[in-house]
């Protein structure tokens, strides 16, 4: 993953993600340790006091838990955890502002709806 | 722990280099030092390791005037750009010498260093070239043990390759003992992940010195219509205006609040905000 300085979203929180999203792909089996601050750091190229603030947040969220001594692992009910939360996300930014632009362009509920039905993720580009 | 500086004040006769300026780089974090050239990055460092002395003001490490303090001096290492070395000093002399003023100097780490970049440790260091010079004495800062290492445009004549590894090296020697570093550079991209708080400086004076994720924050861009853009202007921190026919862009710096739907709003770019920050007032 390639972080973006440029983005709205502050450098921890894509680190969380990408610590998400190698918990979704798998890469990050449930009970198994995440690589250290240190590591991510050098890998990201980053401060390490950013890495554990995006780290921070993912315990908060029941993602990562600490072992003292040991570092960070994966809670047990991560990936689902994960899940729900984007699923809420993909409904507020996707879904909801589909359908203010939909509003403002007047088209109206039934065109979106078969719009997405004749759409498919395939020839979306 | 610490380095403080208290209202220094720099003149070299008529010029004014730096004018009171007070910042503290507290313990183990990284600091960018940024600024244009001129702007007084280079003063500030020397007057931390007394190579050169204030005006007005005091410069204290830990709490000791770091003036003739060779107590407080041998904890700071300082990788200047210009070169102080004896002529036809050999590069093991050089290291040699490091060891003899850093008691923490770790011969192992240099070594690999040393290895990694490439660095031929034999032969002369005036010999070597732009890019070698500045490795040899990154090397060197990176291997002092120290307590604080300030760098002055470490990267100066580094490939990409190599200005990468001097990035990871550091933040892994960081994770493992952290310790207090100053990036002076204006290379703001570069840095921006790296460091933890930016301190930036404008003809002498101190413009800036705030965490670095507040300062990304904080940089914004809003266009419009020029009259909407105007109003919106008023009374808060206007970086640089431009206008394209009836469009107009302001950056601005400061929290974003109630930014009105008929203006468009996005994130300014890292080396523009560096760029207004540091730059001439456009108004």
């Amino acid at each position: 993953m390639k972080l973006d300085f440029e983005s709205e979203i502050p450098i921890y929180i894509q680190i969380a993600e990408a610590l998400e999203d190698g918990v979704l792909s798998g890469g990050f089996p449930e009970e198994t340790q995440v690589p250290s601050t240190t590591e991510l750091s050098v890998a990201y190229k980053i401060n390490p006091a950013t890495v554990l603030k995006g780290m921070n947040l993912l315990v908060e969220e029941g993602v990562l838990y600490k072992r003292r001594g040991v570092g960070m692992f994966v809670q047990s009910g991560a990936e689902s955890r994960i899940r729900a939360k984007r699923r809420q996300r993909f409904y507020e930014s996707a879904v909801a502002g589909l359908l203010e632009e939909a509003a403002k362009l007047g088209i109206s509920r039934e065109e979106v709806v078969r719009l997405i039905q004749e759409g498919s993720i395939d020839n979306g580009h | 722990m610490a380095i403080e500086l208290n209202h220094i004040t720099k003149r070299f006769g008529e010029t004014t280099a730096l004018e009171d300026i007070s910042v503290t780089f507290g313990e183990n974090r990284i600091y960018g030092l940024l600024g244009r050239n001129g702007a007084g990055k280079t003063t500030l460092l020397g007057l931390i390791t007394n190579r050169i002395f204030p005006t007005e003001g005091q410069v204290l490490v830990d709490g000791e005037p770091v003036r003739e303090n060779d107590r407080a001096l041998g904890r700071i290492f300082c990788m200047s750009e210009k070169d102080y070395y004896p002529d036809g000093m050999s590069i093991k002399d050089l290291f040699r010498w490091t060891r003899y003023f850093y008691p923490c100097f770790r011969q192992e780490r240099a070594q690999a260093l040393a290895k990694k970049f490439g660095l031929e440790l034999k032969g002369k260091y005036k010999d070597l070239s732009t890019g070698y010079r500045s490795i040899c004495k990154l090397i060197l800062a990176m291997s002092s043990g120290a307590d604080y290492l300030l760098f002055d445009e470490p990267v100066l004549g580094l490939d990409a390759h190599h200005r990468e590894l001097f990035y990871r090296e550091l933040l892994a020697d960081y994770g493992d003992e952290p310790r207090t570093i100053l990036l002076s550079t204006h290379l703001i991209d570069e840095v921006a992940g790296v460091v933890e708080q930016l301190v930036v400086l404008k003809k002498g004076r101190l413009q800036l010195d705030c965490p670095t994720d507040e300062a990304l924050r904080m940089g914004y861009t809003v266009s419009g219509k020029a009259v909407d853009v105007d109003r919106y202007c008023q009374g808060r921190q206007v970086l640089g205006m431009e206008q394209i026919g009836g469009l107009k862009t302001a950056s601005l710096y400061g929290e974003r609040q109630e930014i009105p739907p008929e203006l468009e709003c996005s994130p300014l770019e890292l080396q523009r905000l560096f760029v207004k920050l540091t730059g001439e007032e456009t108004e």
